[in-house]
């Protein structure tokens, strides 16, 4: 009976943090129109979570723009396809890749400062500080990170994909000689808007509420060590990353 | 034990905790008088910051009723118990001041979240608070920029600026040189005698204590000690007080932590050798 409850424990842990987790979000939620008065903490939030995440994502999106554009050219070259180059580039960044990769960045960026963040209030007592001057962390803390989340990851993936079409755009019309007006012609009559692109802003949407759960849940209840941390910020790469990919392949199948 | 004093403003009955599988209170009673100076002593790890968590409704205890004002803290909703706060000053062992905000706006953090008050009377109340613990110059510093001893006297301005009801200092005196102790023992003094706030001082520093302090609760072993005024316990009339007082090792609070024979874990003893 011990040998197999210990054997068990890694999964009754696991089961245990999930419902944990899904306890916070209540409470997020409930705090949430407590936090409307912290208007100005939200804002705040969407800047640090958003805006400081501008360089990291455009970045990448222009080089993943890049490589889809040098992948794909050689591949539809050998169907003679090459034309359709920017339809195929358009949908793979509007319907999977900007929303996921957007979100494996945003976890690693933001994700886990917000961890670390959260993390240090509660190992120096600034937590139970609000709490002792009647002001709710969960409303003035974790709230607005949330909303900020939410608000933040649809746009960082819309600029990814723009940075990413661009990106494609630079090297199969200006390196490898794709004619522009194919290129975009192409996209513009084979991409939908509610179907692909508004699709991957549901994606990102829903991304941002779990990534940034998980980020503010790891620094909540952080033990308040360095260690403690430490293990919360890995965690947060981790099961966001898990997370984002796994809730994209059921978003993936109903959104279908 | 509690005649001599008819208004509390916090009775505790029966308080019992256990925490992590050690027994922090084994039924504890304990009256804190309106508009006194208690202090809370005993030796370190006994649940003196237990204790001021259980009576804020920071932690459950696991049987037991905590009454401030009136009110069962353990029965409250949440909206009673913020209510219930906001007349409570608090003065935190690591001072948790905000790190993202200035001192200026670390005091002003509490009146700006509960009250709406005209910029240019926030701004006085702040500095007057702050003038109070000698910090007015600091008002435009970042908590990282202040030592330690700052730090307690910016985080002691905090939890007076909404003049409450209940002051908790949690350690007031730990890191304060002896000009800013004298001055925080006055500062304490003057907030009770003017103002009529009760206070509760926890503390290890005897001599510190014995200046302001009306009553002195001896915590110990899960359980109140000894109880008394400072003369009545220096006195030492009980092995507690006796060893509390005069800081010796031996006596019913062990100084060493459980351990194995000494000799014994030296390998000295047990006649093999």
């Amino acid at each position: 009976m011990s040998v197999a409850a210990r054997a068990l424990s890694p999964l009754t842990a696991g089961l245990a943090q999930i419902g944990a987790c899904g306890i916070f979000l209540l409470q997020t939620l409930r705090a949430l129109p407590r936090s409307l008065r912290y208007l100005r903490e939200t804002v705040r939030q969407v800047f640090f979570v958003g805006a400081m995440s501008l360089v990291i994502i455009m970045t990448c999106g222009l080089f993943v723009g890049m490589v889809l554009g040098l992948q794909l050219y050689h591949t539809l070259s050998i169907f003679g396809g090459t034309a359709a180059l920017g339809t195929v580039v358009a949908l793979s960044l509007y319907r999977e890749l900007g929303p996921v990769v957007t979100a494996l960045l945003f976890a690693g960026r933001a994700g886990t400062s917000i961890t670390a963040e959260i993390g240090l209030m509660r190992a120096t007592d600034q937590l139970d500080a609000m709490e002792m001057m009647a002001v709710d962390p969960m409303a003035y803390v974790v709230a607005p990170r949330f909303l900020a989340g939410i608000i933040a990851m649809p746009l960082l993936a819309c600029t990814f994909n723009a940075l990413g079409i661009l990106g494609a755009h630079l090297v199969g019309v200006a390196w490898l000689g794709l004619d522009n007006g194919t290129f975009w012609s192409n996209m513009t009559a084979n991409v939908d808007v509610w179907d692909d692109v508004i699709n991957g802003v549901w994606k990102s949407t829903a991304f941002g509420a779990v990534c940034t759960l998980i980020a503010t849940f790891q620094g909540y209840t952080t033990p308040p060590t360095s260690e403690g941390v430490a293990y919360a910020t890995t965690r947060t790469v981790v099961f966001s990353s898990i997370a984002t990919l796994a809730i994209d392949f059921v978003m993936t199948a109903f959104l279908m | 034990m509690n005649a001599n004093h008819d208004d509390a403003l916090i009775r505790i009955r029966g308080l019992s905790t256990v925490l992590n599988g050690k027994t922090i209170f084994n039924g504890v009673d304990l009256d804190i008088p309106r508009g006194r100076i208690t202090a809370i002593m005993g030796p370190s790890g006994t649940g003196k910051t237990t204790l001021m968590r259980h009576i804020t409704g920071q932690l459950a205890p696991d049987a037991g009723e905590v009454i401030v004002d009136g009110k069962n803290v353990w029965t409250l909703g949440r909206d009673a118990l913020f209510d219930l706060r906001e007349k409570i000053g608090y003065l935190f062992q690591n001072s948790a001041l905000l790190t993202d905000f200035s001192v200026f706006e670390n005091i002003a953090f509490p009146l700006r979240q509960h009250l709406r008050l005209p910029e240019e009377l926030l701004r006085n109340i702040v500095l007057t608070k702050l003038q109070a613990v000698g910090l007015r110059g600091a008002a435009d510093l970042m908590p990282s920029e202040l030592s330690g001893g700052m730090m307690r006297r910016v985080a002691l301005a905090r939890a007076i600026v909404r003049d409450p009801m209940l002051i908790i200092y949690d350690e007031p005196f730990v890191g304060l040189d002896p000009i800013a102790l004298n001055q925080i023992l006055k500062l304490i003094r003057t907030l009770n005698e003017t103002l009529g706030v009760t206070s509760i001082l926890v503390a290890h520093e005897l001599a510190a204590v014995s200046r302001v302090a009306d009553h002195i609760h001896l915590l110990a072993a899960g359980k109140i000690a000894a109880y008394g005024t400072p003369e009545e316990l220096s006195r030492g009339e009980t092995p507690w007080t006796r060893q509390f007082f005069s800081g010796e090792a031996d006596g019913p609070v062990p100084f060493h932590y459980p351990a194995p024979d000494y000799a014994q874990q030296l390998g000295l003893a047990g006649g093999e050798a």
